[in-house]
This record gives structure tokens, sequence and C-alpha cells, in this order.
């Protein structure tokens, strides 16, 4: 079948002012109606105020062969998290 | 349990390649859709993501049955509000599926035209308004005893639609449950339609799991690809375990005359279902094969102008968009 419906995926930002979070995706023939289907299938229980749909073909993604460059280097990077630093309790909280 | 004798298959592939893939399994590690994975994992993921996709789409229509005949307008408000759910849930794992790299269109084709399978118990007939109570209960029941587990499967994208349908199945056993108790406390006719729903579906619902784990050849490479976590019986064991003090406290009868509390194994001791029926039924000879399907086909024969109608006039709106600019 030639004539498929293309493939939206979908984000919502829930109640609590947090980011638009990826949720699943859905078949639209546009992106008004990917909003109302959007609307249907993932926001049945009150999950969201505010939805964003982009086409899936749009979406360019991270290879997965490429995880060892990509995300590597932080791994030897420990000073970047707070606890690196050993602070005495006298200089108080910090 | 909405996916039954899924055919499992171990490819011959690179060992080195497998060894990794199923070490990252063993490990925990989930995998996504552009990982290198095994080509009977990726198939067997498609036929049982699948069946249970097309299961919650077929689960649709004997509840449907009944919405322009419930009870009360609550009642009403409910059942629709279930069996939207079930197409929701239809639609969360068509997605799930269709990153394994098969079509929606596919997926659609193989279910109309019997290549690939939905769940036997919705091959049987809704009668009466009990049946309501009893397919939520039972049949909803014995869906959250495999759905639960499948949170933890290896692939993320099921996982994920797993997680979030178990979040809403709940609602789907409670609701039936609660119309169980109010049958079951109501006039003596009324008792005698749930217990009548219980008769008929508790066999059915025995048989979701699938056949006995000494019939079930494909669990093996299934259960170590972990894309399935419980073995058929014992799913069907605590399925019997749960249910039957819910029945007790109906006040209705288990339909099984050597149900026995076994204290040595801590659990009941119970009649198998009628397997011959069961394989009947999935190879299409059950009460409702034919109407089932007649019905799927008709909705997307039906379906085909809107399909096409709105496609047309996107296609048609994105030019004058082009045009404008």
């Amino acid at each position: 079948m030639k004539n498929e419906w293309p493939l939206w995926e979908v984000f919502i930002r829930g109640q609590h002012g947090l980011n638009h979070r990826h949720v699943g995706s859905l078949h639209a023939p546009d992106a008004e109606m990917a909003i109302k289907n959007a609307r249907d299938v993932y926001t049945r229980r009150n999950e969201g105020v505010s939805i964003w749909v982009v086409e899936a073909a749009h979406i360019t993604a991270s290879s997965p062969s490429d995880k060892g460059p990509l995300y590597e280097p932080s791994e030897s990077k420990v000073y970047r998290h707070p606890t690196f630093f050993d602070i005495p309790d006298e200089a108080g909280h910090m | 349990m909405y996916a039954q004798m899924v055919k499992s298959e171990a490819t011959a592939e690179d060992p080195q390649k497998l060894a990794a893939f199923q070490a990252r399994i063993d490990a925990g590690e989930k995998i996504e859709p552009k990982d290198w994975m095994p080509e009977g994992y990726r198939k067997t993921l498609i036929r049982q993501i699948g069946q249970h996709a097309h299961s919650e789409i077929v689960g649709q229509l004997p509840e449907g049955n009944w919405i322009t005949r419930a009870p009360t307008l609550e009642r009403k408000a409910i059942l629709l509000a279930k069996v939207q759910d079930e197409a929701g849930h239809g639609l969360y794992l068509y997605c799930a599926a269709e990153t394994l790299g098969v079509s929606r269109d596919e997926l659609t084709e193989m279910l109309l035209d019997g290549r690939m399978k939905y769940s036997s118990i919705f091959n049987y007939p809704t009668l009466t308004w009990a049946d309501m109570g009893a397919v939520g209960w039972l049949v909803d029941g014995a869906a959250i005893m495999n759905q639960v587990p499948l949170q933890r499967t290896s692939y993320g994208p099921y996982s994920r639609a797993m997680i979030r349908i178990c979040k809403e199945e709940s609602f789907h056993q409670r609701q039936g449950y609660h119309i169980m108790m109010k049958m079951a406390q109501g006039t003596p006719a009324q008792k005698k339609m749930a217990q009548d729903a219980l008769n008929r579906f508790w066999y059915p619902s025995l048989m979701m799991f699938g056949p006995s784990d000494k019939d079930s050849v494909h669990s093996a490479q299934s259960m170590k690809w972990k894309i399935k976590m419980n073995t058929n019986d014992e799913l069907r064991q605590k399925f019997v375990d749960q249910t039957v003090p819910q029945a007790e406290f109906l006040g209705l009868t288990v339909p099984d005359d050597t149900l026995r509390w076994n204290d040595d194994k801590g659990g009941y001791d119970f009649a198998e279902p009628d397997w011959s029926e069961f394989f009947d039924v999935i190879q299409g000879n059950g009460p409702c094969n034919t109407e089932r399907l007649a019905a799927r086909n008709k909705a997307w024969d039906d379906g085909a102008w809107v399909r096409e109608g709105l496609m047309a006039h996107a296609a048609k709106k994105r030019a004058a968009k082009l045009a404008a600019e």
C-alpha cells in the first residue's frame, strides 16, 4: 500500500511545568490531524496540557555505533560532578 | 495473554554478534530499534507484538456489541471509555511493531487476510450484559497477568508500550468485577446471568495463556531473549489462584468439579481447558471467527475513501502553502 499516512512522533508537556516529553507515535495525514489524534491516543487521562507533533521522517537520530565516540569522553571527566570535590564539614553547607 | 503460540525462530548468524547480543539481554539492557539484533528476534517480535496489537483491535468488537445496550448512561460511558482504551492499546503496540521494519498497512493486511492471528478469546460471543462483567474481570485479568511481567521485556519500544498499557488496564478489570458484583448481588435472574457468564468465559480465559508448557515448543528461545517472561503454565496457575477467591466473594461457582486447594504447592489444582477446542478456534472455527474478520475487513474497506480523501486534502494544502511562500 503506497498511500499510507505518514508517521508522527508525539511529545507532551504535563501539568507541572516539565519539558515536552516523547510519549509515542501515530499515523495521520497531516499535522492538524496528528494533533487531534494525539489528543485521543495520548491524553485520555489528563496526561498533558500541550502537544507537539513532528513527522518522524524529519527526525535525525544519532547512530548506535557512535555510542563510544559520542559518550565515552564524558566518562573520564568526573570533576564535572560536585561530589568530586571534598569540602570539609567545617566550611558549612555548600 | 494476547499472544498465543507465537513461533520463535533462532537464525544462523555471526556467533560473536549473537553472543554479544545475548550478553546485553542478560545484563538487563534494552534493545532499541536501530541496534543490531538477530533476524529471528526481529521476526518473532513482529509476530508477537503484531498479534498482541490485533487482539486489542479485534477485542473491541465483543464489547462494542453492548455499548448501545448498556443498562445505564454511566455504564455506557464507562464501556465506551474502555473500548476506546483498547483502540489506544492497539495503536501503541502497532507503533512498537513498526519500529522493527514492518509497516502499519502490512500489519493490517496480514490480520485481514488471516496471515496473522489474534487471541482466541475474542472469537467467543458476548450474549448478555453479564458478559461485559466477565470479560473485564477474567479476560482483562488474564491479560494483566501476562502484561505486567512484559513491562520488563528486552525490546525497548515494546516495554514502553506495555508500561503505558498496564497503567490503564487495571481500570478495565475493576470495572468488569464491579459489574459482576452488581449482578451477583442483584435479583436471582441477574445472579444466574452472572454465573452463566462465568461458566462460558472460564475455560476460554484459561486458554488465553496458550497450551501447556509440555506442548509449548516456542517458549525456550523467547524466554532466553526476554520477550516471554513466564511460562504459560506459571501464568495460568497465578491467574487461577488470584481469581478463585474473587469468584467466592461474588458467591459464584467456578465451573470445575476438580478445583481443590493444594497445600503442598500453595495453589489450586484445576482442570485443563479442552485443548482441541482451543486449536479449533485458532484454526478459524470458533463461534465468531468469521464475524470478527468480516467486521474488520468491512471497517477497512469502508474507510478506504476517508484515508485516501484525507491524504489528497493534505497534499492539496501542502501545495497551496508552497505556492503562497
